[in-house]
């Protein structure tokens, strides 16, 4: 095995650990800190594909803000911190249906795909991924609508955060 | 090649060398060599880190009118040893209802959020870190910044104290908000370099680039102290309302995890100033004598970007906190990304110019920026003031009465 490919084992291994533990720990503030982990896995694994922007942006996004994010929202909406109540309600078959689901799904449609046997071409010399990316993002051959259609998303999700955060006098 | 001209690459065929002698196969050795490279960098920085206790504790006594240490070795120079043999031998304490996995795991990574920053940073022109094939460089230093504000907030929850708790609610909305600046102002070097290398950012400065940006290299100065927590934004550890914020509860050298990791964030926001907007490594060809001369450039420019981090430091008071976010969310991050969208656009317009002419409209252009931004700043201050006062009588008729 090259040393790639050990690496990539163990960060698999983490992230699955971690993803588990997010779901089964009892402790929300712990859930939370999970996910971070399992969040920096996937970061990882987007380092060991050669895709170095998504992974520094996974941290920059997720970790820096939305699990911040999600650490100060239960630490400021939970009465109680102490580990009690149900782990489940009563949609719990539901959510495990449309786990089945997704999971088949992918299997399905991964079975035959025949990316798993070849190894991957290496970057000739020269290359650089982030000007290809961002010329991809605002060419009209490439995804121009759905990157704008993104950005109105967020811009009026902005708006709309600071018109209910907004204090009328 | 001798071993002046490169000697970490002497250093590692040196040890291949040594390893394959051993019948090591080379992929192991490979990866044992990379190991000890970074075991000897870090090693490094925690031994300059000891030093940096000495050179703050200095400097700080001069700026305040005091001697300092000096009671122990030469100007006080054995005094951080003394300090972390007081803080081994000190009770490790752990609060009653701490979470304690996560209260211990605090330190270490807000130290690691620190570390991990020097693998991006090119020392020599033969020395160059990741980056020489890593083109997010400047990405990078915010993801780290991101686990810095992990720790923090795992801190100040695990404590089970409520100063901690509300020391660590304030620094992380410091930190969430001045993230916004720093990054914008970033991408400004990174428009003159074409790229977010930090390698192609320092190879891209002929001209230093606080030349092209004065005001992007203030911008993210100000947002750098916010980052590090430090006065006059040091409202996260207010001494005087929440005892010492965040790291009230830590003792020991897991105090000492969280001050020395503060002091060697300190400098190494020190070094990526000097990197971004001075030009890293390069002084009128020196670094290209001997990588020992070149790594000398930079600490001495990161030093000085530390010395005025310190400077700030002692001597601007503690600004409150609603001012203090207001100042970024109204203030600062507009005029960063102003500027950023003229830049752009002047580098739009002014390319294949010549380069005097380049530099001449770059620097015009953010001295114009930085006008109108403190004219409309100064606008709508003077209305708040005589909202409150009422209009203010000519100076004349003052004189007058």
């Amino acid at each position: 095995m090259t040393p790639d490919q050990i690496t990539f084992l163990i960060v698999a291994l983490v992230t699955l650990g971690a993803g588990f533990m997010v779901v089964t720990t009892r402790n929300l503030v712990h859930a939370a800190l999970w996910l971070v982990a399992t969040l920096f896995g996937v970061a990882i694994t987007y380092a060991l594909l050669n895709a170095s922007f998504l992974a520094v942006v996974q941290v920059v996004v997720y970790i820096g803000a939305i699990a911040i994010l999600f650490i100060f929202a239960v630490m400021l909406t939970r009465k109680d911190m102490r580990d009690q109540g149900p782990q489940l309600n009563k949609n719990w078959w539901f959510g495990a249906l449309l786990s089945v689901l997704t999971f088949g799904g992918l299997f399905f449609l991964l079975q035959g795909w025949s990316g798993f046997s070849r190894t991957a071409t290496a970057f000739p010399p020269g290359f650089d991924s982030i000007s290809e990316l961002g010329n991809e993002l605002v060419s009209p051959a490439g995804y121009v609508l759905p990157f704008e259609v993104a950005s109105v998303l967020l811009v009026a999700a902005l708006v709309g955060a600071v018109y209910v955060a907004f204090n009328r006098k | 090649m001798s071993f002046w001209n490169d000697p970490l690459k002497v250093a590692a065929d040196w040890l291949m060398g040594i390893f394959t002698g051993w019948g090591m196969p080379e992929l192991a050795a490979h990866v044992l060599i990379s190991f000890l490279g970074v075991l000897i960098l870090i090693s490094i920085l925690m031994v300059l880190d000891i030093f940096l206790v000495w050179v703050e504790r200095k400097v700080v006594s001069r700026f305040q009118n005091r001697i300092g240490p000096n009671r122990v070795g030469p100007f006080g120079l054995i005094q951080p040893f003394a300090d972390i043999i007081k803080l081994l031998i000190k009770e490790d304490t752990t609060p009653g209802g701490a979470d304690k996995v996560v209260y211990n795991l605090a330190p270490i990574l807000s130290m690691m959020s620190v570390l991990i920053l020097w693998a991006v940073v090119p020392l020599a022109p033969q020395m160059l870190g990741v980056d020489a094939d890593l083109n997010v460089g400047a990405l990078y230093i915010v993801a780290a910044g991101a686990i810095g504000t992990l720790s923090i907030i795992m801190a100040g929850w695990a404590s089970n104290n409520k100063f901690s708790l509300i020391g660590a609610f304030r620094e992380v909305a410091v930190m969430l908000s001045f993230e916004i600046p720093m990054l914008a102002t970033m991408l400004i070097p990174t428009i003159f370099a074409g790229s977010m290398g930090i390698v192609k950012i320092i190879n891209a400065q002929t001209t230093w680039f606080f030349f092209l940006a004065p005001l992007a290299a203030i911008v993210f100065f100000i947002a750098a102290i916010a980052e590090l927590g430090r006065a006059p934004f040091d409202m996260g550890e207010a001494e005087s309302e929440l005892v010492s914020g965040y790291n009230i509860e830590y003792s020991g050298m897991k105090f000492g995890m969280f001050y020395a990791g503060e002091l060697l964030h300190a400098f190494t926001f020190g070094g990526f100033w000097a990197i971004l907007f001075f030009g890293g490594y390069r002084f009128f060809g020196l670094e290209l004598v001997n990588p020992v001369l070149a790594i000398a450039v930079l600490v001495f420019k990161a030093f000085i970007g530390y010395w005025l981090i310190m400077w700030v430091r002692y001597t601007l008071l503690r600004i409150r906190i609603d001012h203090m976010l207001a100042f970024n969310w109204k203030f600062l991050t507009p005029v960063a990304f102003v500027l950023l969208i003229v830049t752009a656009f002047m580098n739009a317009l002014l390319a294949g110019t010549s380069s005097w002419l380049y530099i001449a409209g770059m620097f015009l252009s953010n001295v114009l920026v930085a006008w109108i931004a403190l004219e409309i700043a100064r606008f709508y201050s003077r209305r708040e003031r005589e909202k409150v006062e009422g209009p203010k009588k000519p100076a004349v008729e003052a004189a007058h009465h």
